[in-house]
């Protein structure tokens, strides 16, 4: 089974998150910024990171950058998956080494196939 | 509220007579929910008022503004991926060989509704442009339904659909933002044209056609009328062309005009003329 990671403040979010992923087969860890998304990832890297990109005391792009500075040989997979969705925030999560980029909203279909594009499903 | 049967079966007499199609069961429970925007656009209270216009002939267009609020257009960009990746694979390489004189090769996409299927294949061709320099690549898409042929022909998709299917590199290479959404970009609208046509009717150009694409289209055909679909559809195909069609669907036991291609599982070729005879004994 892939562990997939979901960073979000919204508890919502990743509850819905939570279920599209679990029906899909992963395992699923939540945190709820990018500091404690760092943590888990310390912990143990999952397969692939969900990742928004506004968050309290850490946001989406200040954890992919330090995430990709660790240069870990086991780098997961990251999916930006968020509000923003212009072609700037693109561009720079592109940049910042994200391999795709979900905009919200977006149904399981889409999800699934990202997952796929990325090569985790 | 509750749909009487009379009123479930003109809808559905309406649908089949216009496209072949049959209403599904599911479907039949939505009537009023696919039929809603459009009565509430005309002012129309209840189906049976709907009816009740319908069947009195007072405003000839709205039966085909019904037939289209009828039809399935669900699709969406690379649909099931595989057969995109077949055609690249064994269809695009043996017909540069087979057309490096003329450098032509022409595309039908068969009920293609907004569009997502024919861009898909545009981008097969955008995305190797050295490959296919010099060449004239043509891609039409037709539906029987106006409505979608105008947005495909717009090449213009909200943030929902322009990422179903698309990988978010591709998708910011062949769209860009604008106020109505995100547009393809002129280099992959050039390939392509759209047109309304009617698969119960002559195809648009017959025998010229190196691939046609009939996906996902055919389902809830009934087999005659499916059949002369198939028959249509073949001959709307250049000799050594191929037919795909959509996952799960086959022309086995459907059409004699028509034999899957024994080195591409998923596409069908034109039956020879000496196989249908033998058939036709066997
Ligand atoms: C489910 S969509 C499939 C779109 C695309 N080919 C795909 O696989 O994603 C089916 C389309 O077929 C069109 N269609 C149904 N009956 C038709 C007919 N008789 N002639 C032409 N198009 C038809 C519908 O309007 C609809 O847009």
């Amino acid at each position: 089974m892939k562990t997939c990671l979901i960073v979000d403040d919204s508890k919502v979010i990743r509850k819905v998150a939570r279920h599209i992923l679990e029906t899909l087969e992963f395992s699923v860890e939540e945190a709820g910024d990018g500091k404690e998304a760092l943590e888990r990832c310390e912990h143990a890297m999952p397969d692939v990171v969900l990742l928004d990109w506004n968050m309290p005391v850490m946001s989406g792009m200040e954890f992919l950058k330090l995430l990709r500075q660790r240069g870990h040989s086991d780098q997961p997979k990251v999916v930006f998956c968020t509000t923003e969705n212009d072609m700037a925030h693109i561009r720079a999560a592109l940049e910042a080494g994200a391999d795709e980029y979900v905009m919200k909203p977006f149904d399981r279909e889409t999800l699934h196939i990202k997952l796929q594009l990325v090569g985790v499903a | 509220m509750e749909i009487s049967d009379s009123s479930s079966r003109i809808l559905a007499g309406l649908l089949e007579a216009r496209t072949g199609q049959q209403l599904t069961m599911n479907r039949r429970w939505r009537l009023e929910t696919a039929l809603s925007s459009l009565m509430r656009e005309r002012r129309i209270a209840s189906i049976d008022e709907l009816i009740t216009i319908l069947v009195m002939g007072k405003e000839p267009s709205l039966a085909g503004r019904v037939v289209e609020a009828l039809l399935n257009n669900e699709t969406y960009f690379f649909r099931d991926r595989a057969p995109f990746d077949l055609i690249a694979r064994a269809a695009l390489p043996q017909l540069q060989q087979r057309h490096a004189s003329s450098k032509r090769i022409k595309i039908w996409s068969a009920g293609c509704s907004t569009g997502q299927e024919v861009y898909s294949l545009a981008m097969l061709f955008a995305e190797e442009p050295l490959k296919w320099a010099g060449w004239t690549i043509d891609i039409l898409g037709t539906d029987v339904s106006d409505a979608v042929v105008g947005r495909a022909r717009s090449g213009t998709y909200s943030q929902f659909e322009v990422q179903r299917g698309l990988g978010i590199a591709q998708m910011i290479k062949w769209f860009e933002e604008t106020p109505d959404g995100w547009r393809a970009v002129e280099g992959l609208r050039k390939t392509v044209r759209f047109q309304v046509h009617n698969l119960l009717e002559a195809p648009p150009h017959p025998g010229d056609f190196d691939i046609v694409l009939c996906r996902n289209v055919l389902l809830y055909l009934n087999a005659e009328t499916r059949e002369k679909a198939f028959e249509r559809l073949a001959s709307a195909m250049a000799p050594g062309g191929w037919l795909m069609l959509g996952a799960g669907e086959t022309v086995i036991g459907q059409t004699r005009k028509l034999t899957a291609d024994k080195d591409a599982r998923g596409l069908y070729v034109l039956t020879s003329n000496a196989e249908q005879a033998d058939r036709r004994v066997a």
